[in-house]
């Protein structure tokens, strides 16, 4: 028997691969893309198989230092969903690797570049905008019938075919309905590349094919005026503001372009998902026939809505956090609790540390079904999504999680816990107590034990973490000091 | 190799002998069986005889709650129409299959695979995994990568990834699922002979183990003869009549 996989660090390294390498019968061509994500590959098979007339690519995850759901967890959610697609409008599936020695996937390769290089021409003009929409729209519609949501439509990931046909790639964060979601649970902040993200998937819906819509929407918006609709933005509240602000109408910008085309985007662009189109196969037909576009108020506005109408929609949205517990859930939370430990591992005395630690210890041994999550809470200026990448934040996130490893290596030994009851988070945020309050609602947590700053002039200054987490959590918190 | 997991059987003839066909169809060598043979149904003899021949050829086969207490006696903690089920049961199975039921073990590991009733955290106490905590309790009680256990009569699926986070799933009848050996799994195929989710078709699973590739089954069968073997079996009457009713609606 082989061992479990109890942590990603049970990995072995995988060896730096380089052209001419032989992987379980592909052979290593050479790269042809460092992405920040995954490498790719072009690669050929030692032994052809007869009727396989592909030329293929090997994409390989990139795992960066130290732990990194993101990369893992997306590549392990493209490995489950590939094999399941079928048609034009995917790249045909060949093969994958296994974790235990180099994950991989080989797939046909598509020519040519990606739609990202034409953004930069934008904006294009009106006929190669609705042909891009309307090929683009056709793919979503057999991947939606394939019971996908892709989530991460935007140029990058949208290639044709020599015949013209789009090609839909990079499935590290869709949900197929009929195949677990691994990424449902992972991740605190919303999933998705910021300025095509929908109302929706900011409010962590995964299930909707009408988000494919609302980016699609966007990119249309971008490609057809030049400038993205709700601008770059790389904060969940930035996020948010679209709830409720809504984008410039295109023909603000561009006064030429015909009111059905404000009509088609600014319908795909409908905060609510059932006031936009139905089905990516609608969308494809007002783009094939846009002179049979219904033109409402929509086609002619030329200005946003009033300041009024505004805030109507900001209420609206705060109304409109959806509930993630269910009930079932609480029940089974309580009889196995889930202790957070926020551990501020870059100020903190050695004695308060040391203290924290003995408080934590104790929760956990009280439950035997208990898990502890260890977080550290790393300041931003912004929350990170594509920022992340960042080298210098990246080292930061790793030299924190390295300390809050540390932190928790005595508990793990006098509890003898396995890896899995044990996780780390480094959380990056610019607000630490919202972000700890945050962390510990979304992942039910039962018990925040931290620790309360000892210099009584430095907690004025800064204002106290502790006190606005006793004070705001929806849970139980322990405070813990050092003595004096 | 392909591999057929049925569980929680409860003496139901007409559904075991539709699953073993239907899993046979689709090219099935071999066969897990993960407990709870006899109670609820109305031929207990039959379906041990069954396991019992499936287990000669080689099968893997637990022991479940339902078969210890028929062996064994009943726990206290049964319901009443479990308990006369059991009384009734034991009358109906002869010493060489009582044997049998009495000498299964709790649990068996055969390679990265682990075959036990209830859960792997501590098998003797047949504690239900009703969510992912539970789920998460077996996941981490056992370095197997996948996991098959019944005694929770819905079909579901488990995962726990590298990071320690636990999903669940509930899974669509007849959809290749790619087990990936980065995590953990469980799997609850359903109940054979008492589903229990409002669809009254038996439930099993398939699992390919050179692949990792996991599909749930739903067979239809003949659930009136399935009831009313168990109205003419001989049960008091109106647990009969209850047993009877539930089999025709699935719950």
């Amino acid at each position: 028997m082989s061992q479990g996989p109890a942590s990603t660090q049970d990995l072995p390294p995988s060896a730096p691969l380089s052209p001419g390498m032989v992987l379980d019968g592909f052979r290593l061509e050479e790269r042809l893309h460092q992405g920040g994500m995954a490498n790719l590959w072009r690669v050929s098979r030692v032994q052809p198989v007869p009727g396989e007339d592909l030329p293929l690519i090997m994409k390989v995850p990139r795992i960066k230092g130290g732990e990194d759901p993101a990369t893992i967890v997306g590549f392990e959610v493209e490995q489950m969903l590939m094999p399941a697609l079928k048609g034009p409008h995917v790249p045909r599936f060949v093969a994958r690797g296994d974790w235990t020695r180099q994950a991989y996937i080989v797939m046909e390769r598509i020519e040519g570049s990606s739609l990202r290089p034409r953004l930069d021409e934008a904006p294009l003009p009106l006929d190669e905008v609705l042909d891009i929409g309307h090929r683009v729209a056709t793919a979503l519609h057999d991947l939606h019938r394939q019971h996908v949501v892709h989530l991460d439509i935007k140029p990058s990931n949208i290639m044709f075919r020599p015949d013209g046909r789009a090609v839909l790639v990079d499935f590290g964060l869709s949900r197929h309905d009929h195949l677990p979601d691994l990424l449902e649970e992972e991740f605190e902040l919303p999933m998705g590349t910021g300025p095509y993200m929908s109302p929706e998937q900011v409010q962590f819906v995964r299930n909707d094919p009408r988000s494919d819509l609302f980016a699609l929407g966007v990119m249309l918006y971008h490609l057809a005026t030049g400038e993205r609709p709700f601008g770059q933005p790389s904060s969940v509240r930035g996020l948010r503001r679209r709830l409720y602000v809504e984008p410039l109408p295109p023909r603000a910008i561009r006064p030429e372009l015909p009111p059905w085309l404000q009509e088609i985007i600014l319908h795909c662009l409908e905060v609510r998902p059932e006031r936009r189109y139905q089905s990516a196969a609608q969308l494809a037909l007002d783009l094939q026939r846009p002179e049979a576009v219904p033109l409402t108020a929509r086609a002619h506005k030329l200005q946003r809505s009033g300041a009024l109408k505004a805030f109507k929609r900001w209420f609206f949205a705060l109304g409109h956090e959806p509930r993630r517990e269910e009930a079932s859930v609480d029940e089974q939370l309580s009889r196995s609790p889930i202790i957070m430990a926020a551990v501020d591992t870059q100020s903190a005395t050695p004695a308060l540390l040391e203290r924290l630690q003995e408080a934590a210890r104790r929760l956990v041994h009280a439950e035997p079904g208990a898990r502890l999550a260890c977080v550290s809470v790393m300041r931003t200026a912004r929350i990170g999504m594509d920022e992340l990448t960042d080298a210098q934040g990246r080292s930061v996130h790793v030299k924190q999680l390295i300390a809050l490893r540390h932190w928790a290596r005595p508990i793990s030994r006098a509890l003898e816990l396995e890896d899995a009851r044990l996780t780390f988070h480094v959380l990056e945020a610019p607000d630490p107590a919202q972000a700890i309050i945050d962390f510990a609602s979304k992942a039910g947590v039962d018990h925040i034990v931290m620790g309360a700053r000892a210099n009584s002039a430095l907690r004025r200054y800064l204002g106290s973490v502790s006190a606005q987490v006793v004070a705001e959590a929806e849970c139980s918190v322990t405070v813990v000091r050092a003595p004096t | 190799m392909r591999l057929a997991l049925i569980s929680d059987l409860h003496a139901n003839r007409e559904a075991v002998t539709a699953v073993l066909a239907d899993a046979r169809a689709r090219g099935c060598q071999q066969f897990a069986l993960l407990g709870d043979y006899v109670g609820y149904g109305g031929d207990p003899a039959w379906v041990v005889d069954q396991v019992r021949e499936l287990v000669s050829q080689g099968a893997v086969a637990v022991l479940g709650n339902h078969d210890s207490a028929v062996a064994h006696g009943a726990l206290p903690t049964m319901r009443e129409d479990a308990r006369a089920a059991i009384a009734w049961t034991r009358e109906r199975l002869n010493a060489e299959q009582l044997r049998f039921l009495a000498e299964l073990p709790l649990s068996r590991q055969q390679d990265d695979c682990l075959f036990v009733h209830a859960n792997a955290f501590a098998p003797e106490g047949f504690e239900y995994i009703q969510g992912r905590l539970e789920a998460m309790r077996s996941l981490q009680a056992t370095r197997a990568h996948y996991t098959f256990c019944g005694h929770m009569h819905e079909p579901m699926l488990y995962h726990l990834s590298g990071t320690g986070k636990a999903g669940d799933f509930k899974p669509v009848p007849g959809v290749d699922i790619p087990l990936l050996s980065h995590r953990q799994w469980l799997v609850i195929p359903g109940s054979c002979g008492q589903p229990r989710d409002g669809n009254p078709a038996a439930c099993y699973a398939l699992f390919d183990t050179a692949s990792g590739q996991l599909s749930f089954q739903r067979v239809p069968y003949d659930v009136e003869a399935a009831a009313a073997r168990i109205l003419a079996g001989g049960l008091p009457e109106p647990i009969a009549q209850r047993l009877a009713a539930r089999l025709a609606v699935g719950e």
